[in-house]
C-alpha cells in the first residue's frame, strides 16, 4: 500500500473532511490506485525541464492589468444573501475562542 | 426545436413568421415537457429568457440589430454562475445558491441577444466523465436512454442532442466539452486557454478551466464562441487577442491542409470506435488534405499529470465551501472545525472527496515536488509534443474517447478506469490549445462518435475549417 488508513486520516484533517471509518478504508483503497498509475511520472527524467504552472500567451507582462480605479460593488446586503446564518451586516460562525 | 439553426431562427425573426417571445415560450415548454426522459436540466429560467425575448422583439420592431444570436435558446451548464437564478454546480452543497452576478460569458451570450431558457445537470463541480456524479441524478443519453451522456458536460450535451436548446454552453477540464458531445453526436468545442474569460465559471482547476460551446453544427458552435470569446478585465487570464471572424473563415476548403494522426491516439481504441475515425480520415483525404502519421511521446504520462494537477488546484478551490458563506451549514456543528468537517462532510459526493483527497496529499508536506512540480514538468513535455507536431501538420485528428457511450452504472465502481478513459481529451486540456468533437458517424449499434480536431493556440479558426468541410462532405 503506498497510503495507510493513518495517512488518510491525516489528510482529511488538513483537507477538513470528516469522513467516516468505511469511508476512510475505501478512500484508502482508491488514492492507493491512482497513486500507483502515478507513479508512472518516475519512468521519466525531467530534470532542467521547467515546470508549466499555467498557459500563457504572447503579450506584454502589464497587458492584462487594469486600471487602478473604483467601482461598484456588491453592497452588504447582497454579499450576505447566501450566508447561512448571518446578522448586524457579519457572516456568524460558531464560537471561537473558548472562555 | 431539432431542425432550427441560429441562420433560421434570424431568418424567422426578421421575416416576422414567429416573435421572440412566442418561439422563447414554445421553447421552454418543450424543453420542460421532454425533461423527464433525461434530466438534462436542473432549472428552467422562464422569467429571464422571456425579458430577453421581449428585448429582442423591441430591437427587431426599432429596426436595430437584435444581436448575434437573436431569439436563439440557450442551456447552461450549471457551473456558470446567473444573477438571480440558482446555480448548484449539481451539488447537494449549493443546492439554494442564487449567485449576486452573471459570468462573463452569460452577459456576452445575452448582449446577442441569446435567450438563457435553462441550467443543465452536470457531474458535481465537473469532477466526472459520466454525468454519474450529480446530486440530481444521472442524466441520460437522448441517443440511448439507459446510457450516460458522458460528462463532465452531459446535460447540455443532452440538452442540444434532444433539441431542448439550438446552443449550450459547458465547462472542459480535461474533457468534459467534447466527451459528451462525442457520446450524444453534437459539436463541442474547448478553445484556447484564455480564449473565453472564466469570470463567473466555478472553479475546479484554475489552470485547466474552459468555457465552451455546444451545437449541432459547426458553424452554430463556431458562431457561439465568437460571442464569448475575448479579453475580459475581470480574468487576468483572459488573452488580449483579437477573436477572428470564426464563422467567415467556413468555405468548405481545406485542400492542403496537413492533417497528423497521433499513433499514440490509436492505441487501445475499441474497433468500431476506429473504424468511424479511419472513414473520416478517408473523407478529409478525398477532401485534399494531406495526411500523415505524426508521434506525441508523452501522451501516456497525460492522465497521471492530469489527476495531480487538477486534484490539486480543485483541493485549493474547494476549501472555500466551508459553511459560512455559501447558502449550506451543518446543523449538528458546535465548534468551528466541526462547522467545516461535518458541512464538507455532508455537501460533497464520493468523487468530490476523493479528488479533495489527493489533491491535499499531493500538495502536502514532503510530497509537494514529488509530485505536483514533477507534474509541472511533465506538462510542459505534454505541450512541447504538440508545439512540435505543430511545425509539421496545421491540425491534429484523433479520436474523443476508446469508446461510445456506456450503460448507467456500468463503470461507476472503478474511479482509475473511469480516469483513464479520458486520455485522448485529457492531454489537449494540459497543453491548453484548441480542441473539438465534430460528429463522425454511428457505430453498428446506432451510438455516435466524434471526431477530435486539435489546432495550436489561438487557431481556432483552421479547426473550425476541418470540423465545417468534414460535416459538409459527410451529410
Amino acid at each position: 500500500m503506498k497510503i495507510t488508513d493513518q495517512e488518510v486520516r491525516r489528510v482529511a484533517e488538513l483537507a477538513a473532511l470528516a469522513l467516516r471509518d468505511d469511508e476512510v478504508e475505501k478512500m484508502a483503497k482508491d488514492l492507493d490506485n491512482i497513486l500507483s498509475h502515478i507513479d508512472k511520472l518516475n519512468e521519466l527524467d525531467t530534470s532542467g525541464i521547467e515546470p508549466m504552472a499555467q498557459v500563457l500567451f504572447k503579450a506584454e507582462e502589464t497587458a492584462t492589468l487594469r486600471e487602478d480605479r473604483e467601482k461598484p460593488c456588491l453592497s452588504n446586503a447582497e454579499a450576505l444573501a447566501n450566508a447561512p446564518v448571518s446578522g448586524s451586516g457579519y457572516f456568524k460562525v460558531p464560537r471561537v475562542i473558548e472562555r | 426545436m431539432r431542425d432550427y439553426t441560429i441562420t433560421s431562427i434570424r431568418e424567422g425573426l426578421l421575416r416576422k413568421e414567429f416573435s421572440a417571445a412566442d418561439f422563447t415560450r414554445e421553447a421552454l415548454e418543450h424543453a420542460e415537457r421532454e425533461n423527464p426522459k433525461t434530466n438534462a436540466y436542473l432549472t428552467f429560467s422562464a422569467v429571464r429568457a422571456m425579458a430577453a425575448a421581449e428585448e429582442v422583439d423591441r430591437k427587431i420592431a426599432a429596426g436595430e440589430d437584435p444581436g448575434a444570436l437573436a431569439g436563439v435558446p440557450v442551456a447552461v451548464k450549471d457551473v456558470i454562475v446567473t444573477k438571480g437564478l440558482r446555480t448548484t454546480c449539481a451539488s447537494k452543497l449549493l443546492e439554494h445558491y442564487i449567485p449576486p452576478y452573471d459570468a462573463t460569458a452569460i452577459l456576452r451570450l445575452e448582449q446577442a441577444g441569446g435567450i438563457i431558457i435553462g441550467k443543465t445537470n452536470c457531474d458535481e463541480f465537473a469532477m466526472g466523465s459520466s454525468n454519474e456524479n450529480s446530486a440530481f441524478g444521472p442524466v441520460r443519453n437522448p441517443c440511448a436512454l439507459d446510457r450516460v451522456p458522458g460528462g463532465s458536460s452531459g446535460g447540455s450535451a443532452a440538452a442540444v442532442a434532444q433539441g431542448t436548446a439550438v446552443l449550450a454552453l459547458g465547462s472542459d477540464t480535461g474533457g468534459s466539452v467534447r466527451q459528451p458531445a462525442s457520446f450524444c453526436g453534437v459539436t463541442g468545442v474547448t478553445p484556447t486557454y484564455g480564449r473565453v474569460s472564466r469570470y463567473g465559471l466555478t472553479v475546479f482547476a484554475s489552470s485547466l478551466d474552459h468555457i465552451g460551446p455546444f451545437a449541432r453544427t459547426t458553424r452554430d458552435a463556431a458562431a457561439l464562441l465568437g460571442v464569448i470569446a475575448g479579453r475580459d478585465e475581470m480574468d487576468a487570464t483572459s488573452a488580449p487577442a483579437p477573436v477572428p471572424d470564426y464563422t467567415g473563415a467556413l468555405n468548405g476548403d481545406v485542400s492542403g491542409l496537413r492533417l497528423g494522426l497521433p499513433r499514440e491516439y490509436f492505441q487501445g481504441l475499441e474497433s468500431a470506435t476506429g473504424d468511424r475515425i479511419h472513414a473520416a480520415v478517408e473523407t478529409l483525404k478525398r477532401l485534399g488534405c494531406e495526411v500523415r502519421d505524426i508521434s506525441l511521446p508523452h501522451t501516456p504520462y497525460a492522465i497521471a499529470t492530469y489527476y495531480i494537477i487538477a486534484t490539486a488546484e480543485a483541493s485549493a478551490n474547494l476549501a472555500r465551501y466551508d459553511g459560512v458563506r455559501y447558502t449550506t451549514r451543518a446543523a449538528s456543528a458546535n465548534t468551528l472545525a466541526d462547522m467545516y468537517r461535518e458541512t464538507r462532510d455532508e455537501g460533497f459526493g464520493a468523487e468530490c472527496k476523493r479528488r479533495i483527497m489527493l489533491g491535499t496529499y499531493v500538495l502536502s508536506a514532503g510530497y509537494y515536488d514529488a509530485y505536483y512540480i514533477k507534474a509541472q514538468k511533465v506538462r510542459t513535455l505534454i505541450a512541447r509534443d504538440y508545439a512540435e507536431a505543430f511545425e509539421q501538420v496545421d491540425a491534429i485528428v484523433a479520436p474523443v474517447s476508446p469508446f461510445p457511450a456506456f450503460k448507467i452504472g456500468e463503470k461507476v465502481d472503478d474511479p482509475v478506469a473511469m480516469y483513464l478513459s479520458d486520455i485522448y481529451t485529457i492531454t489537449g486540456s494540459l497543453a491548453g490549445i484548441p480542441c473539438m468533437s465534430v460528429p463522425c458517424g454511428l457505430t453498428p449499434d446506432g451510438l455516435p462518435v466524434g471526431l477530435q480536431i486539435l489546432t495550436s493556440h489561438f487557431d481556432e479558426t483552421t479547426m473550425f475549417r476541418v470540423a465545417d468541410a468534414y460535416e459538409r462532405a459527410s451529410t
